[in-house]
């Protein structure tokens, strides 16, 4: 990829919202690009292999992504990736509640 | 009935009461569900209910009643909640009691029972979504819960009740029960059982859908959030929905805001999983048709699943959590000798080999485990947790933060402890046909 031209590169926050949730030791988030135009740079930014590459130590399972393309949404199913969860967290935010932010702060891939 | 119009007054055990109120107030409800149950709600109740067993239920519940059932009356809409948890008998007797402080003569209240199962599964039952079997945890049960559906749902609706009172009732089914007994959907109907049940899930945490849980100033703005009202649903008989809530109240309901309930703590969007349905999310239409009005359409459904999931409540033994807090030059540096010497001391001092969780927040606390973290910051806070069987490992903890006021790093101060209880849950099935739910009609 080449060197950006600016300082500052954008991240997922810019082109999209998300919202997390919890089962167990299972983390989900939604993700959905606002304009239809950036749902293809959503989609080759926020890969499976990218999100457990880049969290190895949260992310202990497997990571899968469902897309929703006609409202481009992806929805992220993450397992072992609580810390166990509420039952066993010791994590302030044992929903991992603020993990949509994890992914909304990753660099665009463009 | 061409719409039923059916809203939210609590999407959480500790939610708000006075938009509820508002709401039932002025928006012409049939009827307003209040879901305020999780997964170890119920297993606190449980242990609340060893304390006393007159208590088990929602620690709202009389509040709650107090504020709404008038309401409820004068605008002539029902009312369905699962506020009973562990104890909907003790939940019911105390509504009851307030409708006949309030002289609300002949209200009658349905309590629905049964999903206590915990004579029920055996020990060698396995667990839902994870290797293993009940029998291997080594922590006492202090209750186990189906959750039950519209079946056990409806009854209570053909008796007319005024206020329906369970425990584990499944959140989208205490929305969907009167949606299919007000348009006859059957029981095998599984296509408008689908889309009832998405209008429950998108109801059932309340301001979720209407721009709580949403705003980021400057990026998603939100009117008037302190003020945000709740949501109301105008269903249809063929299962699509508007979702929108009261003029003058807070929040927004925007496609942005029910798409990211749409998948709210969902996995596969095309199997959504409740005791009535296997629901499909996977081709919702999501428009806006006028000022925080969103309809939402075309969700499915296949088979009902022919196994309850169950939550098993274990007792967790205690939590106790402990902070102090450094700012100024070198905040980072003292916070982190802190850090250290509390590791030390629990260790060699006091032979705690638990896991013991230290943060510092400003610097790494949510994120730490993510490997994010922040390095600017001078006004950070030791934070430290450990969970344990035997309390007096949590005593010891906060002793051994509290000990830093005189004895550690330079400028520390802010001290607070707490301990809790805590609880643990597992999930194993139940075959459906062994669930009894029960029903008893009780008239003020």
């Amino acid at each position: 990829m080449n060197a950006p031209r600016c300082n500052i590169r954008r991240i997922v926050r810019d082109i999209a919202h998300a919202r997390s949730g919890d089962k167990g030791n299972t983390s989900n988030i939604n993700v959905w690009a606002y304009d239809p135009a950036n749902y293809e740079l959503l989609k080759c930014t926020l890969t499976p292999e990218r999100i457990k590459q880049t969290f190895p130590l949260l992310i202990r399972g497997q990571v899968t992504r469902y897309e929703l393309p006609h409202l481009c949404g992806l929805n992220f199913v993450m397992d072992d990736a609580l810390e166990g969860g509420v039952n066993r967290s010791l994590n302030l935010d044992s929903h991992g509640k603020s993990f949509s932010y994890l992914l909304l702060g990753l660099e665009l891939e463009e | 009935m061409a719409i039923f119009r059916i809203g939210t007054g609590a999407g959480f055990s500790s939610d708000r009461l006075d938009p509820a109120v508002d709401l039932v107030e002025r928006g012409t409800l049939n009827a307003i569900v209040l879901e305020c149950l999780g997964e170890r709600t119920v297993a606190f109740g449980h242990r609340d209910r060893m304390a006393d067993p007159q208590r088990g239920y929602n620690s709202l519940l009389e509040r709650r009643m107090r504020a709404l059932l008038p309401a409820c009356r004068k605008a002539g809409t029902m009312m369905i909640t699962n506020m009973g948890a562990a104890n909907p008998r003790a939940a019911a007797a105390r509504t009851l009691d307030v409708a006949r402080e309030l002289g609300l003569k002949g209200l009658k209240v349905a309590c629905i029972e049964g999903d206590d199962v915990s004579t029920l599964v055996p020990r060698d039952a396995p667990f839902m979504d994870e290797p293993g079997m009940l029998a291997d945890v080594d922590l006492p049960v202090v209750g186990m819960n189906a959750y039950l559906g519209i079946d056990a749902i409806i009854p209570a609706l053909g008796a007319k009740a005024d206020v329906i009172i369970g425990g584990r009732l499944a959140d989208p089914s205490m929305f969907l029960a009167p949606l299919a007994h007000c348009f006859s959907w059957r029981a095998s109907d599984m296509p408008h059982l689908g889309a009832g049940t998405l209008v429950g899930h998108l109801m059932e945490c309340g301001m979720q859908v209407t721009g709580g849980y949403f705003a980021d100033p400057g990026v998603k703005d939100v009117e008037k959030l302190a003020d945000c009202g709740y949501p109301i649903a105008e269903v249809h008989d063929d299962g699509s929905a508007v979702i929108t809530k009261l003029p003058g109240t807070g929040g927004c309901v925007t496609p942005a805001t029910v798409k990211e309930q749409l998948l709210y703590e969902v996995h596969d969007p095309s199997c959504y999983l409740t005791p009535d349905v296997t629901a499909d999310f996977s081709r919702v239409e999501v428009a806006a048709v006028g000022p925080d009005r969103v309809k939402v359409s075309r969700a499915s459904g296949s088979s009902r699943p022919e196994m309850l999931k169950v939550t098993v409540g274990f007792d967790g033994g205690f939590q106790g959590e402990a902070g102090l807090s450094y700012a100024g030059s070198g905040a980072q540096e003292r916070a982190q000798l802190a850090v250290e010497i509390v590791r030390d001391r629990m260790a060699r001092v006091h032979g705690v080999k638990n896991d013991i969780r230290v943060d510092l927040i400003g610097v790494s606390s949510l994120f730490a485990t993510a490997g994010v973290h922040a390095t600017e910051a001078k006004d950070v806070r030791l934070h430290v947790a450990l969970r344990s069987r035997q309390k007096e490992d949590a005593e010891l903890m906060l002793w051994e933060v509290e000990s830093l006021l005189c004895c550690g790093p330079a400028g520390g101060g802010g001290y607070r402890g707490v301990i809790a209880p805590c609880v643990m849950t597992k999930s194993v099935l139940i075959p459906r046909e062994q669930v009894k739910p029960t029903l008893e009609v009780m008239v003020a």
